[in-house]
């Protein structure tokens, strides 16, 4: 749907030029939610208004839905972008406008019918449950209202892609969780392709597919959610998951707790319906093993359940290597910590 | 130094003046706006472009509206009076002061313009952008609108300078209140006509400033 080939962005010129982007690819596939996580700094802004040219990179090619979008017209590109939504961290919605005149606003771009207007207005301000407020100003409603007033208006001309521009940023918790039910549920019922951008690890966790985390202009490392998130490989994306829910300093303590038994301390993956099931307790109580908790989590990426526990294994040699290879029996992913 | 007598002032004279006053303004107004509006849209649009030669474009008629700003109006009117014969056929009266009034508030009221837009939250104009306006649509549907109170502001402004302009256009002829007011109270003396005229166009000034206000009020959404 979106390939992003050999993306290269530089601000500036000569001495005073700074690279944004250095010769990135991407690839999201139709009717994904595909999240780009990274610093501020890191290039994930000009990455994202690539995709609709609103940056134009310095090189590269822009493909989405089959269009080469930097090699086309102003008059082609304008027609292009009608397919392709944005929602923005700020809203930018028109303050002159009304919540129902912000909705029509690109449908009126395209000189579409009134009548039709009105009866796709009416539509989104129920997909978004703003029905009560199409007579209000933005400056009446809250973040959260804005927002969804934001998504309304990127849906109105049926867009193939949507583009997410750090939107939860400026919202408090509880409504980026609204936010974000309500993205998911427009993937689910239109099928279609989001992509966002954040700096947050809860808003790629709860929604995205796919996540790619850039670094320095450059994707380091990219995947399902779930792969990248239980198994980061770059410093970058550890660190991301480790502020989501790890503290280093405790964990280090509980490792180094003294003990004198034989012991193993191993990190215990549990992925999907696995999580919710008493495998542990069965496999310590066929080896006779103790066992402390040093550290867990068990929450769901998207929709899927998974668990990760520290566990320390405290027993004879034998009995602890042998629950170990019965939790990997069992269909657990274990991974000797120390 | 007498008394004040308001006994003998002409009050006939006094109206004619006042509407010639308003004739002015009105005329000068519209003008003013339909120069300096597009004016004032081009200057902000070209002050925004990564084009070298539109750039240049700009640096050459942001220098005019500079000069034609700094020229004091006593003189730019006098030195506009060639001008105003050919335009209007007169350089004196109402219509003859009107070519003077307009290029003198014209390109004032143009940097108030620009000034209003560049206001505009550039998010705003990037996601009407992203959503494939054209730079038409983006001016009549996003630039214009958004900035409508300080676009009337503007406007206030530009009309109240130009209550101001027509006063000074009595130096050359030109008709109206401040003409009464020069002819009757600094050449004649009879200051009760001065009095008068001056109090007219205070008040005048103050209700054109409170409409202003009140529109700006009404339009302001934020």
């Amino acid at each position: 749907m979106i390939e992003l080939k050999g993306l290269t962005k530089v601000y500036g010129k000569g001495s005073k030029a700074a690279m944004a982007l250095s010769g990135l690819n991407l690839s999201i596939k139709k009717g994904e939610i595909f999240g780009v996580i990274g610093h501020s700094g890191a290039g994930k802004s000009t990455l994202i208004r690539c995709i609709n040219l609103l940056e134009r990179p310095t090189e590269g090619e822009v493909w989405v839905d089959g269009v080469e979008l930097t090699s086309l017209s102003q008059g082609q590109l304008q027609e292009q972008r009608r397919k392709i939504g944005m929602i923005f961290q700020h809203f930018n919605l028109l303050s002159s406008a009304t919540v129902y005149d912000n909705i029509a606003f690109p449908l009126r771009l395209a000189g579409t019918p009134k009548a039709q207007i009105e009866r796709k207005v009416l539509e989104l301000l129920a997909l978004v449950g703003l029905e009560e407020h199409g007579r209000k100003y933005p400056a009446q409603l809250s973040g959260g209202q804005k927002q969804r007033v934001g998504v309304a208006r990127a849906l109105a001309s049926d867009p193939e892609v949507l583009l997410c521009d750090e939107a939860t940023s400026a919202l408090d918790p509880q409504t980026t969780d609204s936010i974000l039910r309500l993205l998911l549920d427009i993937n689910r019922k239109f099928h279609l392709t989001i992509v966002l951008i954040t700096h947050e690890m809860h808003v790629i966790q709860s929604i995205c597919d796919r996540v790619a985390v850039i670094h320095g202009g450059g994707i380091v490392e990219q995947g399902e959610v779930a792969k990248v998130f239980l198994k980061p490989q770059h410093e970058v994306t550890k660190d991301f998951i480790r502020s989501e829910n790890q503290h280093e300093g405790p964990l280090r303590a509980a490792l180094e707790a003294v003990h004198d038994k034989y012991s193993k301390s191993v990190k215990i993956t549990f992925l999907g319906q696995k999580t919710y099931e008493s495998t542990l307790s069965h496999v310590v109580r066929g080896t006779g093993v103790d066992f402390a908790i040093l550290q867990g989590t068990i929450s769901t990426i998207k929709d899927m359940p998974y668990g990760q526990l520290l566990v320390r294994f405290e027993g004879s040699a034998q009995a602890v290597e042998a629950t170990l290879a019965e939790l990997a029996a069992q269909g657990l992913e274990v991974e000797v910590f120390a | 130094m007498g008394g004040l007598n308001f006994n003998e002032i002409n009050w006939e004279e006094m109206l004619d003046a006042g509407i010639a006053t308003l004739r002015m303004l009105a005329y000068s107004g519209i003008f003013t706006i339909i120069l300096g509006l597009p004016l004032g849209i081009v200057l902000y649009l070209w002050g925004r472009s990564n084009h070298f030669l539109i750039r240049s474009i700009y640096s050459v008629l942001s220098f005019v509206v500079n000069i034609l700003r700094s020229v004091p109006f006593i003189i730019l009117m006098v030195a506009l009076i060639p001008l105003s014969k050919s335009i209007m056929g007169t350089s004196i009266g109402v219509l003859g002061t009107i070519p003077a009034l307009v290029i003198g508030a014209a390109p004032f009221f143009a940097r108030l313009v620009e000034t209003a837009l560049r206001e505009v939250d550039r998010g705003v104009i990037e996601a009407a952008q992203g959503m494939g306006a054209s730079t038409s649509q983006i001016v009549w549907r996003v630039l214009l609108p958004e900035a409508r109170p300080g676009l009337l502001a503007g406007v206030t402004i530009t009309i109240v300078t130009l209550v101001s302009y027509t006063a000074m256009s009595g130096m050359i002829g030109g008709g109206g209140l401040g003409d009464l007011a020069i002819r009757y109270g600094y050449y004649r003396y009879e200051k009760e006509v001065m009095i008068i005229s001056v109090a007219l166009m205070v008040i005048l000034v103050q209700l054109l400033q409170m409409a202003g206000d009140r529109l700006v009020q009404h339009f302001t959404r934020k």
